[in-house]
């Protein structure tokens, strides 16, 4: 790891003004540090936000909840109105990496965490996410990678939360100093390898995240995530699914069908979407919806069994959102 | 071991002249107990009855160091702090094949805090050419990625890291193979421009030096039995299999280290390793220094699974750097040159055929095995196909493979894990084509009289009680499964194995041995052997361990530390007790003979006085200290019970949609002689299942087909098993006495259940699905696979 200095703030204002000169934000600290010690990033200045009381906590208002982006994965899953109402942001939160880690990373920067790839993570292997030419994964080992949305990086969206906020459609409040507020949707935050491969959000590096904003779960709403890895105990996604049922009694009325582990950012499935709406919640249809949530997939050469544990992931969770069964011994966390 | 014991090479070990008869107790108490004669040394203290007549030995009394342990109170190699210490770190090779063509150190050494700098000469660990000419070179060739070239030592860990990331080195690369099935084909790049061998360690490991090479194969090593041809002939049925495992890392949670300080009269050594008398020899060896003036020093260890002996390569620069620098010099290697270059378990590639007749009897074992070791030999792994069963006829041939990675040792049980996953399942194939019950096959090939009682144990439990014998009975995604698989080991004896009984005039008593506690818990077994011989609670005995100024303790590999050297402390203790009682008799008015140690107290058989304490009695001791030393004596009868094992059920459940698999429940039943602490040996036997379900569904050392680098050398892609991993385990530790030593005691680390449980989940998720998955780790696309594939054959069908 490279030296380093670091600025200690407690307000948003004083954070904001030290956001100059290369200086990178650190929060919980468990994804950039990592990066720092597996070599592949060498920030000389640190503006550690942590103390940043004004951005950490839970908030119920009219419109829904507002997030400070400091609260902790564990604070957000152990929330009793998030248990109630947002079921599938607890599960999420709940479900991420361990309970030691959980209870210090924040949701802002488990949001804004760098993607997995063990190629993107070796500072032996420079590759095109860090401005090279090469990506080695399709040539490489690519068990874990994408299935879909990839032509030129297959690493997956790592992040559980985002796939729970997309589903919930939340957005994500964006401060600087210099030109104020703007809010984007959770897919926007993201920035697709295609379009630029070294950015990975929209985020600048004068902004912070100040807000994450949830909209209230429309009436007859339910909502649930499950993750699968090769381990039940802390591991990546190998697949994961997050759905979100607005029910008329029996029937759905709207379906929101969220992915993580199938392409390089969080994405909606129209046709999982598509294939329960307006229709009763079944084995039958749920396993329909998830039978279409891998349309148009393509996989690498490891990684083709993704293609049949994505539709099993989406119906047992339209199964499970739907009340019609438990949370899975199978997924992981 | 280089090549596996068999029943004869282990009895050619001379018994010393039978000197005396006594009658011991041999069998399972409550199956098959009974008294067999033994002539034994006259020296030998008299005979300890079964562990339900002893007092502190056969109880599970608390660790030793527990407390020290669990406070952090305890201090480990990289908690050793020496005044003026250096921190070292190694520049390893990032290109898996090369010459070196260079290495310029000037930028490092300017580093303000660089205090030294080495360059490797002498790499430790690599296979070793035959002809050492065919690729003499200034620098050794690299021959895996994370090979270590030079070191830097510094001031502070973060400078030394610095400085080698500025040594500049340049290579030569040369063409590689990091795949073992490339690496068997003709016109494969070669590892080695000839034939090369490695040599094995304390702990075992390193394969035939006697075989040939073609390319990147060495061997095969054959071993015939009988007449093959004529087996398979006989047979009524014939099953076979292929069968493939992986390479799995040991990845300890300490990572190997030491602390090297050299001084003019004196290097002292801290270690962490399962060997402090190995790591002695290899540093006197190494740097040409008499034995005298080598003194390694153990005090806790993290574990090591069998890759912690001698100097090795950390060792070796740490001490060069210390000598050059004058300072003393801690390396500690981080976890990614742990999965590199400190060693491995090789892979195995294994055609399994067995031949039987209707009643299951053996005919015929055929097995041809590849493996890799890297660029390191020992991947044989014919031990349970040797040793398990009753055959016929037997053919082995079992091959190293050289890829350009980092070189395998010993680790747990070495082959052993690989062999049983093929030859266990494949008895359960036999089983299903015979349509014999498992344990009945196993009853009808098997002769070993212990695991007979194992398996009635298993037969007797609720868990066996609940298998469906139909596979593949359960309807809907999720299917349950039940599978049983046996073990094998051998029990070999360190016989330089010694200790020291002290006994001072306070009362106060010691136990002093080289000897290394690698967490299995020795010191403990130490303590209740004093405690059970001089009559006082283990509480008030005081341990000494790993410090080769102590007397030689045995290598902790091959499950040989608590046989071996249990004997020797019961002895010195038997000693020190008689001496002391010689010596205080005549204050007391009465003989030796008339003296008893029971319950804290010396006590007159005949009444001459009435019970004195311990330490009352101690302090009419003539002298301020009374010692004994002990060497080990052979075992008494080395014609029988040099084998013993256990065997293992697993309860799973396979889910078919997802591939995943999940082991519910593990019913463990193990003998180890007499055992000394069943709370400590239940411990080891909870670590054997847990490290033997972790290499079956889950670790694997991933290496990048294009360029050669381990793509997952950390704990996190690197996938172990956590908590939720962990089934429910139930052991039945067997007593079972063999009648050979003073302490009767063998040995857990590898019959720990280790070898046998990645077949009986193997067995587990054929009961389950009717499908058998031959290939480790089992991870969701392994699973998927197979069972498709086998869909796909029943559709054909």
């Amino acid at each position: 790891m490279n030296r380093f200095s670091v600025a200690d703030c407690t307000s948003v204002d004083a954070a904001l003004a030290q956001l100059k000169d290369g200086a990178q934000v650190k929060a919980g600290g468990v994804d950039l540090l990592d990066r720092m010690k597996d070599g592949i990033e060498q920030p000389t200045r640190l503006v550690n936000i942590r103390n940043v009381s004004e951005l950490r906590g839970i908030r119920e208002t009219d419109q829904g909840l507002t997030l400070g982006p400091l609260t902790t994965l564990a604070e957000i899953s152990d929330h009793p109105v998030i248990q109630s109402q947002y079921q599938i942001l607890s599960d999420a939160c709940g479900h991420a990496a361990t309970p030691h880690i959980r209870n210090m990373a924040t949701v802002g920067g488990n949001l804004l965490q760098r993607v997995q790839c063990w190629y993107y993570r070796s500072s032996d292997f420079q590759c095109i996410r860090h401005g090279k030419d090469l990506c080695f994964a399709f040539e490489g080992l690519n068990q874990y990678h994408a299935i879909m949305e990839y032509s030129t990086c297959p690493s997956v969206a790592p992040s559980s939360a985002a796939v729970a906020l997309l589903g919930l459609g939340a957005a994500v409040e964006l401060t600087s100093a210099k030109r104020g507020k703007r809010t984007l949707g959770i897919r926007e935050l993201y920035i697709v390898p295609d379009a630029n491969p070294t950015k990975f959000n929209v985020v600048e590096p004068d902004e912070l995240i100040t807000a994450i904003h949830i909209p209230k779960p429309a009436p007859g709403t339910r909502s649930a995530y499950q993750k699968y890895g090769e381990k039940e105990s802390f591991d990546w996604a190998i697949a994961d699914a997050g759905v979100v049922l607005e029910m008329d009694g029996d029937r759905c009325r709207r379906a929101v069908i969220t992915m993580g582990a199938a392409s390089p950012v969080v994405r909606r499935s129209p046709q999982a979407e598509a294939a329960l709406a307006g229709k009763p919640i079944t084995e039958e249809t749920a396993r329909a919806a998830g039978a279409v949530a891998v349309q148009g997939a393509s996989p690498l050469t490891q990684n083709a069994y993704k293609l049949d544990l994505f539709p099993v992931a989406v119906y047992r969770t339209i199964l499970l959102a739907a009340g019609q069964r438990d949370r899975d011994p199978s997924a992981a966390g | 071991m280089k090549t596996l014991p068999s029943e004869n090479a282990l009895t050619q070990q001379a018994a010393a002249p039978p000197k005396k008869t006594v009658e011991m107790p041999v069998g399972v108490p409550g199956y098959t107990l009974r008294n067999e004669s033994r002539q034994i040394p006259p020296t030998e203290p008299p005979v300890w009855p079964i562990n339900k007549d002893l007092k502190y030995v056969g109880q599970s009394i608390p660790r030793y160091d527990g407390e020290a342990k669990a406070t952090g109170r305890a201090r480990y190699t990289s908690d050793v702090q020496l005044p003026g210490m250096l921190y070292a770190k190694c520049v390893n090779a990032n290109v898996p094949h090369a010459k070196v063509l260079s290495i310029d150190t000037s930028a490092a050494e300017k580093l303000p805090g660089v205090r030294g700098v080495h360059v490797i000469q002498n790499v430790l660990g690599n296979a070793v050419l035959r002809n050492p000419a065919l690729d003499a070179a200034k620098f050794p060739v690299v021959r895996y990625a994370g090979q270590p070239v030079a070191a830097v030592a510094a001031i502070t860990p973060a400078i030394a890291e610095e400085a080698a990331a500025l040594v500049r080195v340049r290579y030569d690369t040369r063409p590689f193979v990091v795949d073992q099935n490339k690496a068997r084909q003709p016109g494969s790049p070669n590892v080695y421009p000839g034939p090369a061998d490695e040599a094995g360690s304390a702990g075992g490991g390193g394969g035939d030096d006697e075989v040939q090479q073609t390319g990147n194969v060495h061997g095969p090593s054959i071993s015939k039995v009988g007449n093959i041809d004529q087996g398979f002939q006989d047979a009524d049925v014939i099953v076979e299999g292929h069968y493939v495992t992986q390479v799995q890392t040991h990845s300890a949670l300490e990572t190997h280290g030491v602390v090297a300080d050299w001084k003019p009269d004196l290097l002292t050594v801290w270690a962490s390793t399962q060997g402090t008398a190995s790591v002695r020899e290899e540093f006197a060896g190494f740097f040409k220094l008499p034995m005298s003036k080598v003194r390694v020093i153990t005090e806790f260890m993290g574990g090591g699974f069998g890759a912690k002996f001698g100097a090795g390569n950390p060792g070796v620069i740490a001490a060069a750097l210390s000598k050059k620098t004058g300072a003393p010099v801690r390396l500690m290697l981080d976890r990614e040159e742990e999965h590199l270059s400190v060693g491995n378990r090789p892979s195995s590639d294994q055609t399994l055929r067995i031949g039987a007749k209707k009643d299951g009897t053996l005919t015929a074992i055929h097995l041809v095995a590849y493996g890799t070791a890297g660029c390191g030999t020992g991947a044989g792994c014919a031990g349970p196909a040797h040793n398990l069963y009753q055959y016929a006829s037997l053919h082995t041939e079992e091959n190293d493979v050289f890829i350009n990675a980092g070189p395998a040792t010993a680790m747990r049980a070495p082959g052993h894990p690989q062999g049983a996953f093929a030859l266990e399942q494949t008895m359960d194939d036999l089983a299903v084509r015979l349509a014999m019950d498992p344990l009945d096959l196993r009853d009808k090939t098997d002769q070993h009289p212990v695991r007979r009682v194992e398996r009635q144990i298993v037969r007797d439990s609720d868990l066996w009680k609940s298998r469906n014998p139909v596979a593949a009975a359960d309807h809907g995604p999720v299917k349950r499964g039940v599978g049983f698989a046996q073990s094998v080991w051998y029990r070999m004896v360190a016989m330089s194995s010694s200790a020291e009984v002290r006994v001072h005039r306070d009362g106060s008593l010691e136990a002093i041995s080289a000897v290394q506690d690698i967490g299995s818990g020795i010191k403990t077994v130490m303590a209740q052997i004093l405690a059970e011989q001089f009559g006082v609670p283990p509480s008030q005995i005081v341990v000494r361990v790993g410090d080769t100024n102590f007397p030689e303790g045995p290598a902790s590999g091959g499950s040989m530390t608590t046989l071996s050297l249990t004997p020797a402390v019961r002895d010195a203790a038997w000693q020190a007790s008689q001496k002391f009682l010689a010596d205080i008799a005549p204050s007391l008015g009465t003989t030796p003979h008339d003296l008893v140690l029971v319950d804290g107290e010396v006590r007159s058989q005949s009444g001459k006085f009435q019970p004195l304490s311990f330490r009352r009695a101690a302090a009419k001791m003539s002298a301020s200290q009374i010692t004994a030393q002990a060497k080990r004596v052979p075992d008494y009868d080395r014609s029988k019970y040099l084998t013993y094992g256990g065997v293992d059920v697993a309860e799973v459940d396979v889910d078919t949609e997802l591939g995943r698999i999940h082991v519910r429940r593990v019913l463990s039943v193990h003998d180890c002689g007499r055992p000394m602490n069943p709370q400590q040996t239940i411990s080891q036997i909870n670590g054997g299942i847990i490290q033997g379900i972790s290499y079956t569904l889950l670790e694997h050392r991933l290496l990048d087909p294009v360029y050669g680098l381990m793509v997952n050398p950390d704990l996190d892609l690197y996938k172990i098993a956590g908590a939720r991993e962990i089934p429910q385990i139930d052991v039945r530790l067997v007593e079972a006495y063999i009648g050979q030593s003073s302490t009767d005691a063998s040995g857990i680390g590898e019959a720990a259940g280790v070898m046998s449980i990645g077949a009986a989940i193997g067995n587990a998720v054929y009961n389950a699905t009717g499908v058998r998955v031959r290939q480790t780790p089992m991870t969701p696309p392994v699973v998927l696979a197979a069972l498709r594939a086998s869909a796909a054959g029943k559709e054909q069908a």
